[in-house]
């Protein structure tokens, strides 16, 4: 028996654990009944490694997860900071945008509603030196600039052309020394003369007397003397007024350069407007001028009829800026009833009997005042200067033509026409070499 | 005798000489491959066709080249298995244990070194196992389990393919006895 046992000893070893086995199994399958002890044993010796196991892969995971979230987080960081500092960089353009847009629009809403006929322009450059008063914008000669006109911003004056380049103009502005305007008070209708150099940005308002009221506070408009600006435009804003030896000192703030320079407008032709109410200050935001007052005729002081509220639409029918055109035009009226031409004649004949009554407006025969050769050589007429269009630079344009819808168009600021076809009156004295009110 | 078996043969006692190995690797390395088999294919499917605890228990059994102790190492794994399994317990045992057994028993007479014959073994043992269980399943739990010849074959390749690199890791951990 141990001789069998020791030779099959591998086999009975065999044996003995398969009978065992099959003895367990036989047991759970006859008891349906586990054996739990073996298998308490055998989880719980798995299961706590199994269990490190998950901890380890877990962390490892997550730890890896994390990581990499956090770069995918900072490269987020990254991305989102430089998306940022472009949309920064492009709301910063839309709003340059925005701005201009407004500008812009704000100019095309005053152009159409200006009775004026204008151009935009762009201030492209200000002139060199550290003390230049001027600026370059982007219309020139070829877009129908020409020296002389007036440059406006929905605010009020700027300037006025002082060379018209062909693709650029050079704008003198309202604080240089040399630039001078015709100006009227709000309330008190007093006129002076706006000139700049008293400061950067402030101008002075000249040839007020100390008997004279300005207020401070007070707007300033055009008067149309100078036959630069039409008249009814802001100007300035009187901020300081003190007593001088005989005229007053009046620093003035120009409202045209308040907010910033950057889009204008150059009034190629220009339309006298009525000065608004005292009570109704310019807001900052574009101001639509009151239309200019129907035509007054000078014998009957009743608006013309046919005479439109829009002097741009009326073409018809004299209306007067100035005192002197009033009186321009009764001695033009004097001299046609009496065949008489202006011009003509040597001194020591007989002049017209300008004591009788002006005929009214259209008695006359034939074209009013004098023809074209009225304005020649004599220049003895106050003749209109250039009134309807730049391009008729020192020519005299007819009367009735002139006066019905009296625009005013820009003169050559620094000097008069070289055939001295005509004066200007004497509110509108030309100054030489680029001054600003000729 | 051919070159093949003279390759595969015994035929020196160089060749019949037993491994030891250390008991924290004769513990470690089963209940690792039982891990791996519980726990690898949660996460990764496609490798639960790896039996790893019959690879180990034929690795073992032809290393240590006593019957006994193969068929001893057979059934304590089959036992961990079948504990970890919805089975009774004594199906994995009893299969593994005939495993162990026949592999220890081979490897009295083949040099199994060669890796051409640890191929061989890896996959006859595998298709012997699942048949074995197949028929074990059906004659002792009465379970209608259909036996995928295919199935076991292909897996039969792919564990034989992963034991030749499986065992020339689990040589490192051997002592010679």
């Amino acid at each position: 028996m141990d001789l069998l046992l020791s030779r099959f000893r591998n086999l009975t070893a065999l044996l003995v654990i398969i009978l065992a086995q099959l003895v367990l199994l036989a047991y759970q399958v006859k008891s349906r009944k586990d054996v739990p002890l073996i298998r308490v044993w055998a989880v719980t010796a798995v299961t706590p490694v199994a269990q490190v196991l998950e901890t380890v892969r877990s962390n490892t995971v997550r730890f890896f997860r994390n990581y990499f979230f956090l770069r995918d987080t900072q490269d987020e960081n990254r991305r989102l900071r430089e998306e940022l500092g472009q949309l920064k960089l492009q709301n910063q353009f839309l709003r340059t945008e925005l701005e201009t847009a407004d500008r812009v629009r704000a100019l095309t809403a005053f152009r159409e509603r200006t009775p004026s006929r204008t151009i935009a322009a762009r201030v492209i450059m200000s002139g060199t030196g550290a003390s230049a008063n001027a600026v370059f914008i982007d219309r020139g000669s070829t877009s129908g600039v020409v020296a002389g006109m007036a440059v406006i911003t929905p605010d009020g004056i700027v300037g006025m052309v002082l060379h018209a380049y062909p693709t650029a103009s050079q704008v003198l502005l309202v604080t240089d020394p040399g630039f001078a305007a015709g100006v009227i008070t709000q309330k008190g209708r007093i006129h002076g003369t706006l000139k700049g150099g008293a400061g950067r940005s402030t101008c002075m308002l000249d040839h007020v007397q100390n008997e004279e009221k300005v207020e401070v506070g007070e707007w300033l408009y055009t008067s149309g003397d100078d036959r630069i600006f039409p008249k009814g435009l802001p100007a300035g804003q009187v901020r300081a007024v003190r007593e001088g030896k005989r005229l007053k000192e009046i620093v003035v703030s120009p409202s045209g350069l308040q907010a910033g320079l950057e889009e204008v407008l150059v009034v190629v032709e220009g339309v006298h407007q009525e000065l608004p109410d005292a009570s109704v200050a310019p807001s900052s935001e574009f101001r639509i001028l009151q239309p200019p007052a129907p035509a007054v005729t000078e014998t009957t002081g009743q608006p013309e009829a046919g005479a439109p509220a829009a002097p741009q639409q009326a073409p018809s029918g004299p209306r007067y800026n100035t005192e002197a055109d009033r009186l321009r035009e009764k001695y033009q009226r004097i001299g046609e009833a009496q065949k008489h031409v202006f011009g003509e004649g040597l001194p020591g004949s007989k002049p017209p009997d300008f004591n009788m009554k002006a005929p009214p407006a259209g008695a006359t025969q034939g074209p009013a005042g004098a023809g074209p050769g009225a304005a020649g050589a004599g220049g003895a007429t106050p003749g209109t200067p250039q009134q309807t269009a730049p391009s008729g630079r020192g020519s005299v344009t007819p009367p009735a033509q002139t006066d019905a819808a009296k625009p005013v168009s820009p003169r050559p600021p620094a000097t008069a026409p070289a055939d001295g076809a005509a004066q200007p009156p004497a509110a509108s004295k030309p100054k030489p070499s680029g001054a600003a009110l000729p | 005798m051919t070159d093949l078996s003279e390759h595969i043969l015994l035929d020196s006692p160089r060749r019949t000489r037993s491994f030891r190995y250390r008991p924290a690797v004769l513990i470690l390395i089963p209940l690792a491959a039982i891990l791996f088999q519980v726990y690898v294919p949660k996460f990764v499917p496609a490798l639960s066709y790896l039996d790893l605890p019959l690879l180990v228990t034929v690795y073992f059994s032809l290393m240590r080249r006593k019957p006994i102790t193969g068929s001893l190492i057979g059934a304590t794994i089959g036992l961990v298995q079948d504990s970890l399994s919805h089975q009774p317990l004594g199906m994995y045992g009893i299969v593994k244990t005939l495993v162990g057994y026949f592999s220890a028993s081979v490897s009295l007479r083949f040099d199994v070194d060669n890796f051409a014959l640890r191929f061989f073994l890896s996959l006859f043992f595998f298709v012997f196992h699942q048949f074995l269980y197949w028929v074990m399943s059906r004659a002792l739990l009465n379970q209608l389990v259909v036996f995928d010849y295919a199935q076991a074959g292909i897996f039969g390749l792919l564990n034989a393919i992963v034991s030749l690199p499986l065992f020339a890791v689990l040589d490192k951990l051997k002592e010679t006895a």
